[in-house]
């Protein structure tokens, strides 16, 4: 489905990606780990096109990503939640959700849509008239994977949505990716809690400096000394 | 004495609602893109000029001609935007700002020479049958033009607060804003959201110009009076909110009309740029801003 071939990408004149390649097939939940400034969220940013890629290729269901512009990408299907979510904090909580469906496959849907995540995520149809910027950290994830699901992707990206959450809170975000995966949407993982993210996965890259290191089943990362050593210990 | 007074609050808030109008075309832009259009007060010349020509050449009446002008001007915003402001759109937020500035400036030169080329340094105004009527409240004047040139701007400005609020667009706006990366991932397309969020600060001061045509008169040089007191209106409303900003050019009227009673006339300009200094001093989110956001 999603096939990064070899790429390179560049902060100004630093190279931030050397080479890399991965691959997410449909269906699948897919992990992307390693430690800080490996070019995690650079590789989810090269594939939203918020990044210009600089060589080598990715393709999504036959299409050319690195061709495309940041919003036409959404529309051919693959959404992300940035990291810490930003949602947009002066507008209500139903105000983001409405843009979510901005596009116009994803508006014609809106109110099906709406319903759904409603069903799933109810604490956000209790705060619909309430300001983004004025929910907990968690609520504020939340609304960012359900904003992104209105999109109705094929693709999700999620980068590190753990991240600043309660633990009791990361176990129920990590059983909520779970839940998206199971109902058909395929999903990139960032994280940064290696051993809840192999767990979850089916498959898993590890990133360092820019290149992928290692790759393969979740529990046959887990079992890695390397890995223990370096992000387990 | 206490009817002069009142007399001059009324003519404060019919020059005021003009200072929120053209205030809120460059708070619009400036809010949304960052680009600090100080030709904006050029614009609102080309505007008046328009329907100057409109008015001479083809017997149009100026509010009559409105959508007229309000078409030509996102003309030649867009031309503006696609050719000059567009390079921008990339830079980081502070040297876009001073970028854009040298821009401004830059047509400002430009566009008060042609002005001046087309229709000579005198001023132009226009007499429709209508000009110079007032009708009488509670012993208070109130011209025609004038009062229409408020009820205009208040149609704009809710116009504009409906369009942001409600419709998709608007709030496509309204994130990106606040967040444009977050915004291009819901699929918003940024660069289309700057062009209009121009356009529609070149046709607000198409339709200030022709308001300030109507009320008082055209001349090659406004521009720049015209942008300070956007800029003023605009530090004193806060960015990031429209009405407020409206209602900020209206204290400015207001201010300025009043003050002219106590000190001579040729320093009433000056009022506004204490004011302007006061807040900046005082309370730098301005009147109705939040301090972050």
């Amino acid at each position: 489905m999603l096939k990064v071939d070899n790429i390179s990408a560049y902060y100004g004149d630093l190279q931030a990606l050397w080479g890399l390649s991965l691959q997410v097939n449909e269906g699948e939940l897919v992990a992307l780990v390693g430690p800080n400034g490996a070019g995690k969220t650079t590789t989810l940013k090269v594939i939203t096109g918020l990044l210009k890629l600089a060589s080598g290729s990715i393709s999504f269901d036959g299409s050319d990503l690195g061709k495309e512009t940041a919003h036409k990408i959404v529309e051919l299907g693959v959404s992300m939640v940035p990291e810490g979510g930003r949602v947009f904090s002066g507008m209500s909580v139903l105000e983001n959700l409405e843009l979510g469906s901005f596009i116009p496959n994803a508006r014609k849907v809106k109110v099906e849509s709406l319903k759904a995540i409603y069903e799933v995520f109810p604490r956000l149809e209790e705060r619909q008239k309430q300001q983004a910027g004025t929910l907990s950290g968690g609520e504020r994830q939340m609304l960012a994977i359900a904003r992104a699901l209105m999109s109705k992707p094929k693709l999700l990206l999620l980068d590190e949505p753990s991240f600043g959450l309660a633990p009791i809170l990361v176990q129920q975000m990590f059983e909520m990716i779970e839940q998206i995966n199971k109902q058909g949407v395929t999903v990139l993982l960032v994280e940064q809690n290696v051993r809840a993210a192999l767990e979850l996965a089916s498959r898993a890259y590890v990133i360092e400096n820019g290149r992928i290191v290692g790759e393969g089943k979740g529990d046959v990362l887990l079992s890695f000394e390397s890995i223990r050593s370096a992000y387990l210990a | 004495m206490a009817e002069a007074v009142a007399q001059n609050i009324i003519f404060g808030i019919l020059v005021g609602a003009l200072y929120g109008l053209a205030a809120v075309g460059i708070a619009l832009v400036f809010g949304v893109t960052k680009i600090l259009n100080v030709a904006h007060g050029e614009l609102m010349m080309v505007g008046g000029y328009l329907s100057f020509w409109l008015f001479t050449l083809f017997d149009l009446d100026p509010f009559v001609a409105l959508p007229i002008s309000i078409l030509c001007l996102c003309l030649i915003g867009a031309v503006l935007y696609k050719f000059l402001f567009a390079r921008t759109v990339k830079l980081p937020e502070e040297e876009k700002i001073k970028n854009t500035m040298l821009i401004g400036f830059g047509l400002t030169l430009i566009i008060q020479n042609v002005a001046l080329l087309l229709w000579t340094a005198d001023d132009r105004g226009i007499t429709t049958a209508y000009s110079g009527q007032a009708f009488t409240l509670l012993g208070l004047r109130f011209p025609y033009v004038r009062v229409a040139g408020l009820v205009i701007s208040l149609v704009c400005l809710f116009a504009l607060h409906f369009f942001l609020r409600r419709t998709y667009m608007g709030k496509a706006i309204r994130a990106t804003v606040v967040d444009w990366e977050a915004a291009s991932l819901v699929g918003i397309d940024v660069h289309k959201v700057y062009l209009l969020s121009f356009l529609i600060g070149t046709a607000l001061a198409g339709v200030a110009g022709t308001l300030v045509l109507v009320s008082f008169s055209v001349e090659p040089a406004m521009g720049m009076h015209w942008t300070l007191k956007s800029l003023i209106v605009m530090v004193l409303g806060g960015v990031g909110n429209f009405i407020g900003t409206f209602f900020a050019g209206i204290l400015l009227g207001v201010t300025e009309s009043t003050a002219a009673f106590f000190i001579p006339g040729n320093y009433r300009q000056v009022v506004g740029l204490i004011l302007f200094l006061l807040i900046l001093i005082f309370r730098p989110q301005g009147l109705f801003g939040r301090k972050e956001r």
